[in-house]
């Protein structure tokens, strides 16, 4: 499609409800759950869940549609292509600027909306049609609840192929055993514990054999086995369910490892296939990090203007004051997070290769975000760092979008190692 | 929608001044720069490309209209190829350009076919002044109205290609504004000065000129009564200089990584450290970045929506990206970078001048 800077009708529409719902509901309690960490954001929850729920069952739809499409063509075809161009036209596009304006809000808050999240995404990119059905069905009826992704491990965050839970095949049961633990898994209480939802456990059924060895598996919630040992206290994004847990002779049934016969073989497919999921994950991190920076900076600008220290576009940068030339920094580069992030999100939904334009974004969001909620404090001076405004919460809710869904250096990597055409071997 | 592909006309407009950047531009740009010459045959060979007069209308004798997209696209071609003979190019826009949006009737018809024809046109204009804290919405030149005439005094810098222009657009202060006139060489008042040697873009040939009490026809205030409105003007030019310093950063960031995979240390390719392979990725970045930036301005302005700001956003990033970006070849190439062998250095110097060309370039 030709180059096009327009945001789609159907679009600004929602995110009309999306700033009511940011500004009405989380804004007033931002502080609240930034100081009460543990406690769940009720409001929030109930608030979004019809929304949810009818997105989740659209996706879903969606999704057995083209697979039973896949299966009648024999594999691909342009009635597929076709498909996938009405339906997801605009889908990522949408959610991106939902959840930008969601984190404007709150992002902490904005991690408590129940939702498939990391687990559906890992569904959908190499489960069965069986199992999307069996897995993602309850998320779009009854009560809230959560999807969760457990990879990262004490000894393996960035590293994810260092992972030590094991899977074993019980032929007797036709379960799987797994065991080991878990860190940092993103709403794992609210999927496992306060809900009916389910978490993906990547394990290895085979240590020796690295990548190739890792599949995910589905636990559902309630299974035996799982014990969620600690719930961390964090820096920012205070609202948002952080845990660690043990897996301990944890049984699941066979059919629950995610994939077709194909996947479950020593191949990375799977690793692979999930992986790409971060192709689609990352645009989305990307933009709710630009939520947060957004509402550092206009935080900053509005404040700044009421006592008289205006924005001047039209003045050569010599004549600026200090403050005014941060400022216009601060918009220059948010502004190109942002455009990064759309172009992303772009390709995402067109069907297209979009893993360097999604790392870039990520790298940069995390980046820009970082530096300019650091600044919207320091120019707020004592007010900025004070509990008295939120400006000092959303520098520290701003940081681990720098951090998770792969770090800042590791997108940097992978945006080297794709313009320079290196593998892991030739650039460490 | 939010979409990023080129029309296959854009395609086809990058691809040709692609092919001129690289089979003129490129091995013509060191001797250019030397001997402080744009060479006959590369300009004749760009004017011969169209592309001023594709941005004029055809009842003026062009033959298509402004696009600040298309611009934007080509001229990152441009300043892939070489800025300093780029820029020598563009002269001639800088008089058609503000002509093309702000003249009078009686104004485009007299002027704009002077730009649509087979030769050079010799038209240049006058906005930068040599001062400190310079200021296009400020300026030290002045123009007063005296009954059916204007008197204009000042003191102009950076005056592309003036030995030889036959027309120069001035700008000048004038009832509390920034207004142009349309100034004939041979006015008495006028004087062409010295060549000026700046840091870089040494194959475009800049000039002083004094204006000392150069009377005009009130018919040769741009725009008549209405007059210009110097902020549009400079949305124009912001756009097409962030999109020729992206040309120029893209150009210095391929140089260093091709660079970084042949040279060896330590027994491999140096883009096989860290280091290296990070700055080469946050080039990358920053360099799409400026892309869809200054695509936004420019899409913004061709759809008559206000793009004053986010060209201002444009430039105020593209101007520090430019410079991080040559910095950073200069950087991978070491102590190659600094000779005047390899053109790293000399984009570096011309890197440097984005942030104060206000005005410099307009296409």
């Amino acid at each position: 499609m030709p180059i096009e800077f327009k945001l789609p009708r159907e679009i600004e529409k929602q995110l009309q409800a999306v700033k009511v719902v940011a500004e009405n509901v989380m804004r007033p309690e931002s502080r609240y759950f930034d100081e009460h960490e543990h406690e769940r954001p009720v409001n929030f929850i109930h608030m979004m869940w019809p929304q949810m729920k009818e997105m989740e069952r659209a996706n879903l739809e969606a999704s057995l549609r083209r697979d039973r499409r896949l299966r009648e063509n024999g594999g691909g075809g342009v009635a597929v292509a076709e498909e996938q161009q009405t339906r997801q036209r605009l889908g990522n596009m949408t959610l991106v600027h939902m959840i930008e304006m969601l984190s404007w809000g709150d992002a902490g808050i904005y991690l408590c909306i129940p939702a498939s999240a990391l687990a559906g995404a890992a569904i959908q990119a190499v489960g069965t049609p069986e199992q999307k059905e069996r897995f993602l069905r309850r998320f779009t009826e009854g009560e809230p609840k959560w999807g969760a992704m457990a990879m990262t491990e004490p000894q393996a965050g960035s590293d994810t192929s260092n992972i030590q839970t094991t899977a074993t095949y019980d032929p007797e049961t036709n379960e799987w055993v797994l065991n080991g633990q878990k860190i940092f898994c993103t709403s794992g209480k609210l999927a496992y514990e306060e809900s009916d939802g389910l978490i993906v456990v990547w394990a290895t059924v085979d240590k020796s054999a690295g990548r190739a060895g890792m599949k995910p598996f589905v636990v559902e919630a309630g299974t035996p086995g799982l014990t969620i040992v600690k719930e961390e206290k964090k820096l920012g994004i205070r609202a948002s369910d952080t845990v660690s847990f043990v897996l301990e002779d944890c049984r699941i049934p066979g059919d629950n490892i995610l994939g077709d016969p194909e996947v479950k073989k020593k191949t990375d497919k799977g690793f692979k296939g999930a992986m790409r999921t971060f192709d689609a994950t990352r645009p989305i991190v990307a933009a709710s990090a630009i939520g947060v920076g957004r509402a550092a900076f206009e935080f900053a600008r509005d404040t700044l203007a009421k006592q008289g220290v205006r924005m001047e576009y039209n003045k050569p940068r010599w004549k600026l004051s200090s403050v005014q030339a941060d400022l216009l920094e601060m918009e220059a580069q948010l502004r190109v997070a942002w455009l990064l992030t759309l172009k992303a999100t772009a390709l995402l939904d067109a069907g297209a290769e979009n893993k360097l334009a999604a790392s870039m974004a990520k790298v940069k969001a995390g980046k820009v975000v970082t530096w300019v909620t650091q600044k919207a404090v320091e120019l707020l001076g004592p007010l900025g760092y004070s509990t008295a405004t939120l400006a000092e919460k959303w520098m520290r809710d701003a940081k681990i979008n720098d951090i998770y869904e792969g770090t800042g250096q590791i997108n940097t990597l992978i945006v080297a190692r794709t313009i320079l055409g290196y593998t892991r071997r030739e650039l460490k | 929608m939010y979409s990023f592909d080129m029309t296959p006309e854009q395609k086809m407009l990058v691809d040709t001044v692609h092919r001129y950047a690289e089979e003129v531009l490129r091995p013509a740009h060191r001797d250019a720069e030397e001997l402080r010459h744009a060479p006959e045959r590369a300009i004749e060979i760009g004017w011969e490309l169209g592309l001023l007069p594709s941005s004029i209308p055809e009842e003026y004798g062009g033959f298509g209209h402004y696009s600040a997209l298309d611009s934007a696209l080509y001229l990152e071609e441009l300043g892939w190829g070489d800025v300093g003979i780029a820029l020598h190019l563009l002269t001639p826009n800088l008089f058609a350009q503000p002509v093309n949006l702000f003249g009078t009737r009686e104004q485009k018809e007299k002027y704009l076919p002077l730009f649509c024809g087979e030769e050079f046109p010799k038209a240049t204009a006058t906005l930068i002044e040599p001062v400190f804290q310079f200021d296009p919405g400020e300026l030290s030149t002045l123009a007063t109205r005296d009954g059916n005439q204007y008197i204009i005094t000042g003191k102009k810098s950076y005056v592309p290609l003036a030995d030889r222009a036959e027309l120069f657009l001035v700008y000048a202060r004038e009832g509390g504004r920034t207004q142009a006139f349309i100034v004939p060489r041979e006015t008495p008042g006028l004087t062409v000065g010295e060549r000026i040697k700046v840091m870089g873009i040494n194959a475009l040939a800049m000039y002083e000129v004094e204006l000392d009490q150069v009377k005009v026809p009130r018919a040769n205030r741009l725009g008549g009564p209405k007059g210009i409105r110097i902020n549009r003007i400079l949305t124009v030019s912001r756009i097409s200089a962030a999109a020729l310093a992206v040309g120029q950063a893209r150009a210095a960031y391929e140089y260093a990584l091709n660079y970084a995979k042949e040279r060896v240390a330590f027994g491999e390719p140096i883009a096989h450290r860290q280091s290296i392979a990070f700055m080469l990725a946050n080039m990358a970045i920053d360099i799409e970045g400026a892309r869809l930036q200054t695509w936004e301005a420019a899409y913004r302005f061709d759809n008559r929506e206000d793009a004053s700001r986010l060209a201002v956003l444009a430039k105020t990033f593209a101007d520090k990206m430019v410079l991080e970006v040559t910095d950073g070849a200069v950087q991978v190439l070491g102590g190659h970078g600094y000779v005047r062998e390899h053109p790293v250095e000399l984009w570096y110097r011309n890197g440097r001048g984005f942030a104060t060309w206000e005005g410099l370039v307009m296409a």
